[in-house]
């Protein structure tokens, strides 16, 4: 046990059962909707889990150009189309036979995972624990986050810096989306709009992350004596209050991107060109 | 039009349905009252208004009625709130309005219960170090150095966090090993403190934090932000940048090797 303090196995009810407090038989007496919140988080979690997870196995109907969708880039294996000026890296070569979306989707996932922001809606949403403020959750024995593979939350840091680079290539990314279909640089269509509107929110998410918050200048003492730092904290801190939002509205807005993509590569309709 | 929404008095007052616990540690059971509700009325009032006409052996515990001495602690409708802070106005005058002592510490009577769990763990964290060098009167600090430490100034003590916090409220067995939202924030405050001495005395406020306090049970579900009556971000500002400042510690092999290169350096 992470503090060196084993707790004694209880018998019999515990918690707000425990023979020491109120007696009351109720798990709970709250009156209102607290069940809402946690049942609408879990099913947009699982609605996005769903979706991404038919797109990342797909292997199909990722590129539209000048379009990459955002699950499928960085390309990292040599199976990827091939996008004139995009992001084909190669880097693992001709033996991966399954779909590239796999190979980058993983530090993404594992950056939202972590997330100080995502670990309390899937506790609350799917594992219950608890479900709601004051509401007693239905397990008998909790360690939290002090032992493994709970533990491994701590490493959220590390995915946080994998996250930057990713949102760097997206960023490249939506500036190849200000080309038209032969690669003509100068055109804007509704598409680079879609792509602008998610690495603005992508971006917004990374830095509001807390980590980010840390390692700009929450790790600081003294803030008098690194005044940029200190600035930098500020602004990271007033995107940190939205973390909840940005992590929301990046989530859908990188979905949305893809399925544009989808329909485009798929023939649904034409991008509509701006110029 | 409901029954009791009909029977609206001269001066605006309502006669509203309550529910309270009575009881020991022996045992109780929740309590039908009805009670005469005025205009702006709190639901200490409406306490205080049961102890005077109908209930003269109700055990209740408050003090100052305006929200900053933290006694008058309870659940109302099942959430954790301070009797002196929940207005009336919050229900409809057709709802039963339900209140129960804090369900997370033993109760003694009634509404009272005995806190002393949070006195225990308050003990448990090592006080401010002053620094050597300064004597009393000598300490100067940049207001942008404390302003951190300064909200968590704000606490009341109410408990209200700790009574929340599903680690213990859930878990009798965990009260050993858990310190709570409270005074891991109070840890964070102190490490922030810009003239805390500790690491000269070799006390590491961060990894303690996480070996002797129990940090890692917080899984950071934010109820304790939730119920604070004095709006302190325990979870963002508090408890979070201590968990990152205990990965520093433990989990994150760069700063560990950065620190031992700077050591070296210096």
């Amino acid at each position: 046990m992470a503090t060196g303090i084993e707790p004694a196995p209880q018998s019999g009810p515990t918690g707000v059962r425990d023979a020491s407090r109120a007696a009351i038989p109720a798990r709970h007496l709250r009156t209102d909707r607290w069940w809402l919140a946690p049942a609408g988080t879990a099913a947009g979690l699982l609605a996005f889990v769903v979706y991404s997870t038919w797109r990342a196995f797909a292997n199909a109907d990722y590129y539209h150009a000048p379009y990459v969708s955002p699950f499928y880039s960085p390309c990292l294996a040599a199976n990827c189309h091939p996008m004139r000026g995009g992001p084909n890296w190669e880097v693992f070569g001709s033996w991966w036979g399954l779909s590239p979306a796999l190979l980058i989707l993983i530090f993404p996932l594992g950056f939202r995972l972590t997330c100080y922001y995502y670990r309390k809606a899937y506790y609350r949403g799917f594992w219950a624990s608890p479900p709601a403020c004051a509401v007693a959750e239905p397990h008998r024995r909790y360690t939290g986050e002090t032992r493994f593979p709970l533990i491994l939350q701590n490493v959220h840091r590390y995915f946080f810096y994998f996250a930057v680079l990713v949102a760097g290539v997206l960023t490249y990314d939506t500036v190849l989306t200000f080309r038209d279909d032969h690669y003509r640089w100068g055109h804007m269509g509704l598409g680079s709009l879609v792509f602008l509107a998610n690495i603005v929110l992508i971006w917004a998410y990374t830095l509001s992350c807390h980590s980010c918050r840390h390692i700009v200048g929450g790790r600081l003492r003294h803030f008098s004596k690194h005044p940029v730092r200190y600035r930098l904290w500020g602004w990271v801190s007033t995107l940190n209050a939205r973390h909840m939002q940005l992590a929301w509205a990046s989530l859908i807005s990188v979905a949305v991107a893809d399925f544009y993509v989808f329909l485009l590569a798929g023939g649904a309709f034409e991008d509509p060109r701006f110029f | 039009m409901s029954e009791r929404q009909a029977e609206q008095r001269p001066g605006g007052s309502y006669p509203a349905h309550f529910r309270v616990w009575r009881g020991d540690a022996d045992g109780g059971e929740l309590r039908d009252y009805e009670v005469e509700v005025h205009e702006g009325e709190v639901v200490l009032d409406i306490i205080h208004r049961l102890q005077a006409t109908q209930a003269p052996d109700l055990a209740v515990r408050w003090n100052c009625k305006a929200g900053k001495c933290g006694s008058c602690s309870a659940e109302i409708n099942g959430r954790p709130r301070l009797m002196c802070m929940t207005r009336m106005s919050v229900f409809t005058r057709a709802e039963t309005v339900t209140v129960t002592p804090m369900r997370t510490f033993p109760v003694l009577r009634d509404l009272v219960t005995d806190v002393s769990f949070n006195y225990t763990k308050a003990r448990e964290i090592p006080a401010f170090v002053p620094p050597a060098d300064l004597g009393p009167g000598e300490y100067r600090m940049r207001q942008e150095d404390v302003n951190r430490s300064q909200e968590f100034r704000k606490c009341i003590e109410c408990f209200l966090c700790q009574n929340t916090c599903h680690v213990v409220r859930d878990h009798e067995e965990n009260k050993d090993a858990f310190a709570g939202p409270r005074f891991l924030m109070r840890i964070a405050e102190l490490d922030m403190h810009p003239l805390d001495a500790a690491p000269a005395l070799g006390l590491d406020r961060r990894r303690t934090a996480q070996d002797g306090h129990g940090l890692g049970y917080c899984n950071i579900t934010k109820c304790c932000t939730e119920v604070c009556p004095e709006h302190i971000k325990i979870t963002d500002n508090a408890l979070i940048p201590l968990k990152e400042r205990a990965a520093d510690r433990k989990y994150d092999p760069l700063v560990w090797l950065g620190n031992k290169i700077r050591r070296r350096t210096e």
